[in-house]
């Protein structure tokens, strides 16, 4: 650690270094920030992981596929069902299985929603880093009304374990369509209070116009995707560039910042919202009749050889590599997950910075630690 | 007004009928005086407090208020409870001495804020002639408390809020002194109920429009109040506490009843200035500008229900003032401290002076 002491005479400052997190109510978890400061100005800022680490990808290699499911929606929580859909379409492209056409429409509307939950989260919690609490209270009841309808279908709030390979668990309970559909249109309005309370707030946009500018060459370089990539200007979505699902059938627009700044990356956010809205009723009037799952056997095997998947989850692109050596358990699962890339180029954003700027361009390079630290 | 004026000016502490007044028993006087100023300054907190829990919980669709007995009725009582049950853990580093002292520090320069802030015509433990200067000296020594609590935490959070704090300070002391001092040049007089009289009186000579301070002085109406909430920490301006940034600042390593007691200081201290406010700007217990209280003649001369109208319309406007202060903490995000900075140094500093400027040349040419 490298201590300074800056100006001379009576002006010299010392730095101090401060340790933001582990437990921190800014770093969503467990993540552990060291932070060299020069009065409230940030000389150097690193990044510490690790300290929920739980071996995803090692106890997946002891479970067959079904349970598999379990353990996946669990490293990212807040995007619990895009997960499981990750790795069973990477188990079904093994197999080279036809899923029906219902359980693909259904996944598609559920990995849509699980998208609008992950997001309201951090348009919740990027207030509350700014000092505004309101956002976190009405974000929090949308949520609520979002995770009740998708109880209804999956019994589950975040981890739906809805998804099996080859279809889903069941069919969709009675009226549910009806019922997103209303959803869809309160959600429509509502947004509209989160703009009014942020995006069009003076002092919400001092605090965040021109604060963490990333440039589009070094987001690229860094990994960095969803829609913090999407903020810089590049209009990169796996849903339009390697379509899954039934996502070449729907028009996905794809919306895009000027500047990448941390307005910028909250208004991509938003309007990721306003896009995944648009998809939803689309699904609605598409859902075909037909069986959710296809019969398996017993114990599923995948045949030997190796697949490459990747999803556009809530936060970004999520990629699964599986090996199989045709045993019932995978040889080894790899994913590539959002958050530890976009994480990765949170130290050359912070340099030179203030700690209230520091907390901004934390607040809106959205992150699930659990998703960092697999 | 002149005769007012001087009838404040010069008539002694002790001389003043006052609804306190025990027929010239000076030390019973004196005890029964803060007795009802201490009552005071606890029941008012405690009916902010719960303010703030309910509008708070309307505004955001909040449940918690709600639950703890009847209509959330009781949740103040819970929290109360709460905070006496709480472990009061003082940090090994800390400077004990200091730290325990930071939160009657705050309290202190708040409590003795009440004693001269007329409530009604001659309902006041003390009518200073100085008393607009004593309210801000003692109101701007409440930040001590917050550098001390700062300084001793032995915590680099607590240091970093604290020395937030005092920069805070020297920024916002500036606009609200200056402020205040346009009222006192449109009155005459630095004595607050005086100010409070000088607005039943005409505005022009010789007509009968009788104007509330807020309407020719809107901006340092606007000053005061920005600058009010800065001196409380009040979101927008709660940077020395900054929760998601500083964890809680000043009051990182407070826990238990010294946190609740910060916490009184805080709602002491949003009554004490939506009073100092009402007192400034808003015509004080004048139902409407040039409509005064019915039961009441002159500045001491009340009857009884008189005295209870008067309170009751001053405490509605402190109600209304401090309503907004709670309306803004739910709509605004925090700046930053620079912002802040700039925003006092850049545009209150030069408002504030220009207010006076305009003030001071209607007070020559009228």
């Amino acid at each position: 650690m490298l201590l300074e002491i800056r100006g001379d005479g009576d002006f010299a400052t010392q730095d101090m270094t401060l340790s933001i997190g582990p437990q921190h109510p800014s770093t969503h978890g467990v993540l552990r920030l060291i932070v060299e400061l020069d009065g409230e100005r940030v000389v150097q800022a690193t990044p510490v992981i690790g300290y929920m680490h739980r071996g995803f990808e090692k106890l997946a290699e002891h479970r067959d596929y079904r349970q598999i499911m379990a353990l996946v929606n669990r490293h990212d929580w807040l995007s619990g069902f895009c997960n499981e859909v990750g790795v069973a379409l990477a188990v079904e492209k093994m197999l080279e299985m036809e899923v029906p056409e219902r359980a693909q429409w259904i996944r598609m509307l559920i990995f849509e929603w699980n998208r609008i939950l992950n997001h309201l989260m951090f348009i919740g919690s990027f207030g509350l880093e700014l000092g505004a609490i309101t956002p976190m209270f009405y974000a929090f009841r949308e949520r609520e009304e979002i995770q009740y309808l998708l109880e209804s279908a999956t019994g589950g709030r975040l981890h739906f374990t809805f998804t099996q390979v080859g279809g889903l668990k069941n069919d969709l309970p009675k009226g549910f369509l009806a019922e997103s559909e209303r959803l869809v249109g309160v959600l429509r309005g509502r947004l509209r209070d989160y703009e009014d309370l942020l995006l069009g707030n003076e002092i919400f946009q001092a605090r965040t116009k021109g604060i963490g500018t990333l440039a589009p060459d070094v987001a690229c370089a860094y990994g960095v995707s969803g829609p913090i990539l999407q903020a810089t200007g590049v209009a990169e979505d796996v849903r339009v560039s390697e379509p899954y699902l039934k996502y070449d059938e729907v028009p996905v627009e794809i919306p895009t910042g000027a500047t990448g700044d941390s307005y910028d990356r909250f208004w991509c956010l938003i309007n990721r919202v306003r896009v995944a809205l648009d998809i939803i009723e689309q699904i609605h009037d598409r859902v075909p009749s037909g069986p959710v799952n296809v019969r398996l056997p017993k114990i599923v095997k995948a045949p030997e050889g190796a697949v490459y998947v990747r999803t556009e989850n809530p936060l970004g692109q999520c990629g699964y590599y599986l090996v199989s050596d045709g045993k019932k358990t995978p040889w080894r699962l790899k994913m590539r997950t959002p958050s530890f890339s976009n994480m990765s180029v949170l130290p050359t954003l912070l340099e030179g910075i203030l700690v209230p700027d520091l907390i901004a361009i934390l607040g809106s390079i959205f992150f699930v630690v659990g998703d960092i630290d697999r | 007004m002149i005769q007012v004026v001087s009838l404040v000016g010069q008539a002694s502490a002790a001389a003043l009928p006052s609804i306190l007044d025990v027929s010239g028993n000076l030390w019973l006087d004196v005890a029964l005086k803060v007795v009802a100023i201490v009552a005071l300054f606890l029941v008012a907190p405690l009916a902010i407090g719960y303010m703030e829990h309910k509008v708070m919980a309307h505004q955001q669709a909040r449940f918690g208020p709600m639950d703890v007995g009847p209509h959330g009725t009781l949740q103040l009582v819970a929290d109360g409870v709460k905070f006496m049950q709480k472990e009061g853990i003082v940090p090994r580093a800390a400077d004990r001495w200091v730290f325990g002292m930071a939160p009657a520090v705050s309290l202190v320069a708040v409590l003795v804020v009440f004693l001269v802030i007329p409530f009604a015509p001659g309902l006041w433990a003390q009518d200073l002639d100085l008393g607009l200067f004593y309210v801000l000296a003692a109101s701007s020594v409440g930040v001590l408390g917050v550098l001390m609590a700062g300084w001793a935490s032995a915590n680099k959070f607590s240091l970093i809020g604290g020395v937030r704090a005092a920069a805070q300070l020297i920024a916002y002391e500036l606009p609200m002194v200056l402020a205040a001092a346009a009222v006192a040049v449109q009155a005459g007089t630095l004595s607050l109920a005086g100010i409070v009289e000088a607005q039943a009186t005409s505005l022009i000579p010789g007509t009968s429009i009788n104007v509330w301070y807020v309407f020719p002085q809107f901006i340092g109406f606007a000053l005061f109040y920005v600058a009010a909430l800065a001196e409380l920490s009040r979101p927008p301006f709660d940077m020395p506490i900054a929760d998601s940034e500083l964890v809680f600042g000043f009051l990182t390593e407070y826990t238990g009843i010294r946190f609740g007691l910060f916490l009184l200081a805080e709602y002491a201290g949003m009554v004490a200035f939506s009073a100092i406010l009402t007192v400034l700007y808003l015509g004080g217990w004048q139902i409407l500008p040039g409509l005064a209280v019915p039961g009441c003649d002159g500045l001491f001369d009340c009857r009884w229900w008189g005295t209870l109208l008067a309170f009751g319309v001053t405490a509605g406007k402190i109600a209304a003032l401090t309503f907004t202060m709670i309306w803004v903490r739910a709509t605004y995000p925090r700046l930053r401290e620079d912002q802040l900075q700039r925003l006092s140094w850049l545009a209150l500093i030069p408002l504030s002076l220009l207010n006076i400027a305009v003030v001071a040349a209607a007070k020559v040419v009228l």
